[in-house]
């Protein structure tokens, strides 16, 4: 039992999340012929508030089919409760050497047991503009091109479509970029 | 309501395993983007292994059927090259700059972070931007 618990309670490593990420892919297609992918969901919450006067062709259509999806980013966020709230890993993230000397020098403390940096995360009015932005670019981003990290590196990829390659290939470039050139100034 | 309940069940093991594993981290991204750890390229490549291993058997087993009764089928993107690359691009800029895609920040929503809640309002409003402009970028 204790054994149980401090493995709930533990980081899991790389080697245990990475096949049972992998897994949600077959997992939706045996539940329900359905397509593994997260962002579809933002334009879905998008069809159900748009307002009647406005109307945006990309927003008409019937969300309800799409129930399913949303109710997978409900256990989404509940799985996020239990494994950040409930049984919450006691310790910091255990970043390398290298990534703690990092960080450091871009004015970042060690972290402290919490997933995201206070300094980034804590809702003050320049932080929430910072992260109301970003999030921007990522709805504007997957949107466009179609899928997530889930949709198009892990669903995509896994069936060998070439088109997620093109979008696995734009994600990194865009990641790499923002994390070189733009992150190490943020706090300066 | 009870056809749902597969879908909470399978999102719950999602979230709990972004969480588990600290792919919802930015400081995880971060040393990913800066190849500081094996940590993270380990979890894509074991899942796209695990997926593409999945997908062959299933390609293999033929004709069968998912659990409400319809055919399975293999989903197919449509084809396309440059709303591919850009909209990635425009989207690894967000994900570099606050170390979260849409998985994670559902999972962070989840555990009362208010700073996850300020992406997802702005992956929203992202979202209702692209379907403004959709005719006017490049396809």
């Amino acid at each position: 039992m204790t054994n149980l618990l401090s493995w709930l309670n533990a980081p899991w490593p790389w080697y245990v999340a990475g096949p049972l990420i992998g897994l949600m892919v077959p997992l939706m297609l045996v539940i329900g012929n359905r397509s593994f992918g997260i962002s579809n969901n933002l334009r879905h919450l998008c069809a159900i508030t748009q307002p009647n006067q406005i109307d945006v062709d990309f927003f008409k259509y019937d969300w309800k089919e799409h129930t399913w999806s949303l109710v997978f980013v409900i256990g989404t966020g509940l799985g996020g409760f239990l494994a950040g709230v409930v049984f919450a890993n006691p310790d910091p993230v255990a970043l390398s050497p290298a990534a703690v000397a990092m960080i450091h020098n871009w004015g970042f403390a060690a972290p402290a047991g919490l997933l995201v940096p206070p300094e980034l995360f804590d809702p003050t009015l320049r932080n929430l503009t910072f992260l109301f932005a970003a999030g921007v670019l990522v709805g504007f981003g997957t949107r466009y091109a179609g899928g997530c990290t889930s949709g198009h590196a892990i669903t995509g990829l896994s069936t060998l479509q070439l088109a997620s390659v093109y979008a696995v290939l734009g994600i990194f470039a865009g990641g790499l970029l923002s994390a070189w050139l733009l992150v190490p100034h943020l706090l300066k | 309501m009870k056809r749902y309940l597969p879908y909470l069940l399978a999102g719950l093991a999602f979230g709990f395993v972004l969480v588990k594993s600290e792919a919802a981290s930015w400081y995880r991204i971060q040393e990913m983007f800066h190849f500081q750890s094996f940590h993270m390229f380990g979890i894509m490549f074991t899942a796209i292994a695990t997926g593409l291993a999945s997908v062959q058997v299933i390609k293999y087993l033929g004709r069968r059927r998912s659990l409400d009764g319809q055919t399975i089928e293999i989903p197919v993107k449509p084809p396309g090259r440059k709303s591919y690359i850009h909209g990635g691009f425009i989207f690894g800029l967000g994900w570099g700059l606050i170390g979260l895609c849409p998985g994670p920040v559902f999972a962070l929503v989840g555990t009362g972070s208010i700073g996850a809640l300020a992406v997802l309002a702005g992956a929203l409003h992202g979202t209702w931007l692209y379907g403004a402009l959709k005719d006017k970028v490049p396809h």
